[in-house]
């Protein structure tokens, strides 16, 4: 597969399952403040800062304010991180490689970005966000859905898996960093029954309530933050994420994990999964909460620079063209090749960290 | 659908004779339209378009916000064309592709026709698409010209004409194929009972088309699509041939040269690329050889090329046989290479390059269409019944400024075609583009784009201007429709 085409798909599926996780963001945060007896401080402002885009927040919309903030994080278009720009790069990226995605695939992530393109200039949307972001996230699930049943799970399917996996695991971790920050701030102000609100939110905002119930039964700190990081069958966990992430990638090498983790993102990912396999919520919570997830989010950052360098990045230097025709169609080969490039190219600085430009350009 | 006020008007009319009578195969689809109520008519209309939009047969507007795609606007009723009629073009097609695939190939060898005064030499050396680079370049098999697409009109008396030869980078099949999906959802008993011959083989010959030159120790030569990006106009029809072909559509900054070679960047390391079918223009290809400038081409190319280690379609260079001054001598170009009479009549051209025929067009130019050599798309025109006296004279110092530059051609009256405007039907001028495929023998679609001027009395069929296009059914032989 072209490297400019996997990683279209890579992208196409970070920044789809971006899309859906601001929309959960946002939908929760609007219900938290709904439940609040009355409001602690500036709450706005705490939603921004939770996106680490309080810069350009000022810069565009001046002080946090409830209008403000959700148009932002929804429709601001010059907004990185909205989710209408998320899912014009989602569709550009999969515009460029519409020949490889299945057309139902791009039938649905279009519907996707119109629904959001045309809602953007409603009013009402904006007074009540909550059936709009319901669509939001439906749509993304079902995009998800139509891709599994109608794209071969072959490279192509699991870049795109890949990206999506990545994505979630470092946006679960940011919704959890955003909340606790609220949580453990606080504690005497808030009272327990406003602590059982905030967490309950929590679960919610990435679906986790029914299934922690299930699984736990009472709502207490720790078991939810244990939950969303480290359980092992919840989909949205971050532990699932990344057990889930390296299987795509072993799919993609070839290689089955039990063969060892060979090249360089094999080995990031398979040490972060390791660690997370492992951990406790007590080590978790005795590190610190913000500075784990901070750790967290830099190594997946890891992960994702080391995919890109493995698998895109162009490589101006390779040394020796391969002798076969196609330069590699074992997977022993493939792990060599993608092993010696990584170390070859000086890319390092071409590839970008999380919120990347998508690379089709089209955003810029 | 009533046809009782359609008027076939002062043109040829391409369904029914100036009598109102359906013409030779048009009876059945004549008389089954005329069954469907108006509102069923327009029910079936929006559904077509719906259909396209959502197949995403839609072309980019430059200048638009981004991302935004529009359809190419479908009439829905189709343009026939008789078995006998389309024996004729298809024979006139593969004579004029050969001939013009001979004259490239002595160009750029040993340039007899130039040497034998058949085409004066300045001519050639003048035209902007002859490419020196290409000099001696031995494209394999012998074939420059792999893909064309030429415009077919006709005039009042319904003889048909060649307009213009496409032997670069023709547009418009995905159309065709589109068009014909659409048509047969639309009418599918009508399109059942004539007869129409498939178009859907287009792909798969072309992918033979491309393979056939690849070298002759790769057993599956490995072809991909190198399309300028995303952002392209044509963008749709590349990312859907290389679909329906199976092959990668790739960009420039996908291909590198390495060792001699041509390769592609996978996620498995350089991948060897055989032949290219190539949708960007000749001087775009190689900034090492061409345009310095271009972002969207392979650096080394060239080299590789000249080397038989990669084949491009077409090949670089073949636009001389599309210089509108050069089209003037085809007919001549076909007498010598092939020494038979053109099948195909051109349109009678006046080349301003010679001074008898220069004074002609500039006394005559209420009369003449003025267009320039190398420009396209209905752009550098003067239509000179149209224009004002201000204009033409302006025009009249471009030519003698720079005679070299223009020719001039009379007025044809286009042939129209019923089509529906706003719930009626009425008639528009329509042309015809045929695709193709020169392989080791020559194959010509049966079918072809009819595009057609949407708004009245325009004899603009271009897509950037205010055309559609008609899906184009030509009958198999002996049919019950009277295809014959």
């Amino acid at each position: 597969m072209l490297s400019r085409v996997a990683e279209a798909i890579y992208w196409m599926g970070r920044y789809a399952e971006r899309a859906e996780n601001v929309a959960r963001f946002v939908d929760v945060s609007f219900q938290v403040m709904l439940d609040l007896p009355e409001p602690l401080g500036d709450p706005w402002a705490g939603v921004v800062g939770a996106t680490g885009d309080e810069a350009l927040y000022a810069a565009r919309h001046g002080t946090a304010t409830r209008d403000g903030v959700v148009r932002f994080l929804t429709f601001d278009a010059g907004s990185p991180n909205s989710i209408l720009s998320c899912l014009r790069k989602a569709r550009e990226n999969a515009r460029s490689v519409r020949e490889v995605i299945s057309s139902e695939m791009w039938e649905q992530i279009n519907k996707w970005y119109l629904l959001v393109r045309d809602a953007s200039t409603d009013q009402a949307v904006l007074d009540d966000p909550h059936d709009f972001l319901t669509e939001v996230k439906q749509a993304s699930h079902l995009f998800v859905g139509i891709a599994a049943l109608t794209m071969s799970h072959g490279e192509g399917w699991h870049f795109g898996r890949i990206g999506r996996l990545l994505e979630r695991a470092d946006q679960t971790s940011r919704i959890v960093d955003a909340k606790q920050a609220l949580l453990l701030a606080r504690p005497s102000e808030l009272g327990a029954s406003l602590d059982e609100i905030n967490l309950s939110a929590l679960l919610r905002s990435v679906s986790a309530l029914e299934m922690y119930r299930k699984r736990h039964g009472r709502i207490a700190f720790q078991t939810v933050i244990g939950f969303l990081l480290l359980e092992k069958m919840f989909p949205r966990s971050v532990r699932y994420c990344l057990n889930e992430a390296r299987r795509s990638l072993h799919a993609i090498t070839g290689q089955p994990p039990e063969a060892g983790d060979t090249i360089v993102p094999e080995r990031l990912l398979g040490r972060l999964g390791a660690e997370y396999e492992y951990a406790s919520v007590d080590e978790v919570l005795a590190e610190g909460l913000h500075e784990h997830l901070d750790r967290l989010q830099s190594k997946l950052n890891e992960v994702g620079l080391a995919i890109s360098q493995t698998f895109f990045a162009v490589r101006p230097h390779v040394q020796e063209p391969p002798a076969a025709r196609t330069a590699a169609p074992a997977p022993e080969t493939a792990a060599a090749v993608a092993a010696q490039t990584t170390a070859a190219g000086p890319v390092a600085a071409a590839s970008p960290p999380a919120p990347a430009p998508q690379p089709t350009g089209a955003a810029q | 659908m009533r046809f009782e006020h359609y008027e076939a008007g002062p043109f040829y009319d391409e369904m029914f004779d100036p009598r109102g009578q359906p013409r030779p195969g048009c009876a059945l689809l004549a008389r089954t339209l005329a069954t469907i109520p108006d509102d069923e008519v327009l029910r079936r209309q929006r559904a077509a378009e719906r259909a396209l939009l959502h197949m995403g047969s839609t072309f980019n507007v430059y200048g638009h916000e981004e991302g935004v795609e529009k359809i190419f606007p479908f009439d829905m009723i189709p343009r026939i064309v008789p078995a006998a009629e389309w024996r004729l073009l298809e024979r006139g097609l593969v004579q004029r592709a050969r001939a013009l695939n001979l004259f490239i190939d002595d160009v750029y060898h040993a340039q007899r026709v130039l040497a034998d005064g058949v085409v004066p030499r300045e001519l050639v050396e003048s035209a902007t698409s002859y490419l020196p680079a290409c000099r001696g370049l031995d494209p394999p098999r012998g074939v420059w010209c792999h893909v064309s697409g030429t415009d077919l009109v006709r005039d009042r008396d319904g003889r048909y004409y060649v307009l213009e030869d496409n032997m670069r980078c023709p547009s418009g099949v995905s159309y065709v194929l589109q068009n014909r999906r659409v048509m047969k959802r639309t009418f599918p008993r009508v399109f059942e009972a004539s007869r129409v011959r498939p178009v859907d083989a287009y792909p798969s010959q072309l992918l033979l088309t491309l393979q056939n030159v690849g070298p002759r120790d790769v057993a599956e030569p490995t072809v991909v699509l190198l399309t300028p990006g995303t952002y392209n106009s044509a963008y749709f029809e590349h990312s859907f041939l290389a679909q329906q072909m199976g092959i990668e559509l790739v960009e420039g900054r996908d291909l590198a040269v390495r060792d001699g070679f041509v390769w592609m960047q996978t996620t498995r390391g350089l991948s060897r690329v055989d032949v290219i079918y190539r949708r960007i223009d000749d001087t775009f290809l190689d900034p090492t050889v061409f345009r310095r400038d271009s972002m969207l081409g392979v650096p080394g190319l060239m080299d590789v090329v000249r080397a038989g280690r990669v084949a491009l379609a077409n090949a670089p260079g073949t636009g001389v046989a599309d210089d509108k001054v050069i089209y003037a001598y085809v007919p001549a170009i076909i007498r010598y290479y092939l020494g038979e009479d053109p099948i195909l009549p051109n349109v009678p051209t006046f080349v301003c390059f010679d001074d008898k025929q220069r004074e002609h067009v500039l006394s005559n130019l209420d009369k003449l269409v003025v267009k320039a050599a190398n420009e396209s798309g209905g752009y550098g025109m003067l239509m000179g019944p149209q224009a004002t006296a201000a204009e033409r004279a302006a025009f009249a110092d471009r030519i003698r400024e720079k005679p070299r530059n223009y020719i001039a051609q009379p007025l044809l009256g286009l042939s129209r075609a019923p089509t529906l405007v706003e719930g009626a039907v009425e008639g528009r001028h329509v042309d015809l583009r045929p695709y193709i495929l020169h392989g080791d023998s020559i194959f010509v679609l049966p079918g072809g784009l009819t595009r057609v001027a949407l708004r009245k009395g325009s004899y603009v069929v271009n897509s950037s201007q205010g055309g559609g296009s008609k899906d184009t059914w030509v009958l198999a032989a002996g049919g019950p429709n009277g295809g014959d």
